[in-house]
């Protein structure tokens, strides 16, 4: 089953034309990486699948419903996505518990004891039931970002965005934030993941997707796609990163 | 010989000093309230209302900071009335105060919310929140800690430039020492007592703000190790 479709999605800033012209699909379950050089739009993709940037043209549905803000309010778009992002993005004045919390009780307006069981089975399984009561800069840039998955779970949202999720982290840190991202693939998660992880990349992901210069360039099984580049900027990518 | 300290010459008067000192608190912890909060809607309107809001609101910013507050008191007072609008002096020092705190207040404030990181303001989208929902939740603990001293300071200002609130009668703890001077003749003495009151005032507003912003503002003691 089809749960994000892209379909010939544009956008610009000004005259830079950053998409030109996505398509993808991506299944219910299906976990999708990203990969592409610095500028090729992966970030601007990822952004115009959860709205924080509007697509000039296209279309794009996630579970058979338009994304735009006339058929799907902020409310029922965080529903379906969820997004982590580079810099965490915490609330710093906020508890882990608190930020957690904090989108299922506003915007969702659920029952406060409920949201709490919801926030302490997201940080169990993200590894850090213990940090509830603890403020972000109490915390390691690794358990921030997995607090701030935590955040995204609480609104169980059907797919997940990273972008470039371990980037910002010391290297001693990756490890224990990919394998929160694995153990959500494993789950039966779908995560559309940007990363320059390329062990990452070949050994979680379905599917692989290479874009240049505004445009899917290449894609398929990593297997195939790292081991039989087709394209010679791919191949160049690849003999670059590896 | 000049004349000689006597403070026993104001023990007639204590319950004029007593009036006059709850009335300046009083004042000034509703107005430091009132002028706060309505400072943080300002700022909220200022970046996020209709452009003819932002502009009557920028407008009023303006002419309340460049002008001075015994005007801006006096025409609340004696010239609203000619429009038709009659307010008692209690009542004209009241709006007055908060006013002029809300307008320099509101300017401070917006520093720090345009201080807010951008990523922050995303993660609160990204979960569905509209953006009032993100100011109040995300953006305003962070920006009022940002500003705390600063806005420390202007409610002590206002507190201080309360005094000329007994101009329009109202009686205030400035009003009770001018009273009294003109009865016992005891200038020296009177005005030395309210200049240690206003002291003591203005140094346990600064302790007061301090030790709720060491609960409020509790999360930042983390990051200092
Ligand atoms: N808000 C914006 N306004 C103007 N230009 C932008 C904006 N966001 C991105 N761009 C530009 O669009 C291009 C693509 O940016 P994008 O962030 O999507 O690239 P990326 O593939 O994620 O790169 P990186 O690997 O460096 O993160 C870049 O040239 C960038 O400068
Ligand atoms: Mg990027």
């Amino acid at each position: 089953m089809t749960l994000v479709y892209v379909d010939n999605v544009h956008k610009a800033f000004g005259d830079l034309k950053v998409l030109k012209g996505i398509n993808l699909s991506v299944a219910q379950g299906e976990v999708v990486a990203i990969i592409g050089r610095s500028g090729s739009g992966k970030s601007t993709l990822l952004r115009c699948l959860n709205q924080l940037e509007k697509h000039d043209s296209g279309q794009i549905t996630i579970a058979d419903k338009q994304l735009d803000a006339a058929s799907m309010s902020p409310k029922e778009l965080s529903e379906n996505v969820g997004m982590v992002f580079q810099s965490f993005n915490l609330f710093p004045h906020k508890t882990v518990g608190e930020n957690v919390c904090l989108a299922p009780l506003v915007v969702r307006g659920e029952e406060k004891a409920e949201v709490e069981k919801v926030a302490r089975e997201v940080l169990e399984k993200v590894g850090l039931s213990d940090k509830y009561g603890a403020y972000p800069a109490q915390l390691s840039g690794g358990q921030q970002q997995r607090v701030a998955i935590a955040r995204a779970l609480a609104m169980r949202p059907k797919v997940m965005l990273c972008d470039e999720v371990t980037s910002a982290l010391d290297p001693e840190l990756v490890g224990e934030v990919l394998r929160v991202l694995e153990a959500l693939a494993a789950e039966g998660m779908t995560l559309i993941l940007v990363t320059h992880e390329m062990s990452f990349a070949r050994d979680v992901a379905d599917r692989v997707v290479f874009m240049h210069q505004g445009r899917i360039h290449e894609e398929g099984a990593p297997s195939e796609l790292f081991s039989n580049p087709q394209t010679p900027e791919l191949k160049q990518f690849i003999s670059a990163v590896l | 010989m000049g004349p000689t300290l006597d403070f026993l010459t104001l023990l007639p008067y204590v319950s004029e000093l007593l009036k006059g000192f709850t009335t300046t608190v009083i004042l000034t912890v509703v107005t430091t309230l009132t002028g706060l909060s309505l400072a943080v809607a300002v700022a909220y309107l200022r970046v996020n209302a209709q452009p003819w809001v932002r502009w009557g609101l920028g407008g009023y910013v303006e002419v309340t900071r460049n002008t001075p507050f015994i005007v801006q008191l006096f025409f609340i007072f004696f010239g609203l009335p000619g429009l038709g609008i009659k307010i008692d002096a209690i009542t004209a020092a009241f709006i007055a105060m908060t006013l002029n705190l809300a307008a320099y207040s509101a300017e401070i404030l917006r520093a720090g919310i345009s201080a807010t990181a951008k990523g922050q303001l995303e993660a609160g989208r990204a979960l569905g929140m509209t953006t009032l929902q993100s100011y109040r939740h995300v953006v305003l603990v962070p920006a009022f800690a940002r500003v705390y001293p600063a806005l420390i300071s202007q409610s002590i200002i206002v507190m201080l430039g309360s005094a000329v609130v007994s101009q329009i009668s109202v009686f205030d703890l400035t009003y009770a020492a001018n009273f009294i001077q003109s009865r016992n003749f005891r200038s020296f003495e009177v005005y030395l007592l309210i200049t240690l009151v206003y002291l003591l005032l203005a140094f346990g507003m600064r302790r007061s703000f301090m030790l709720v912003g060491k609960r409020v503002f509790a999360y930042q003691q983390g990051e200092q190790r």
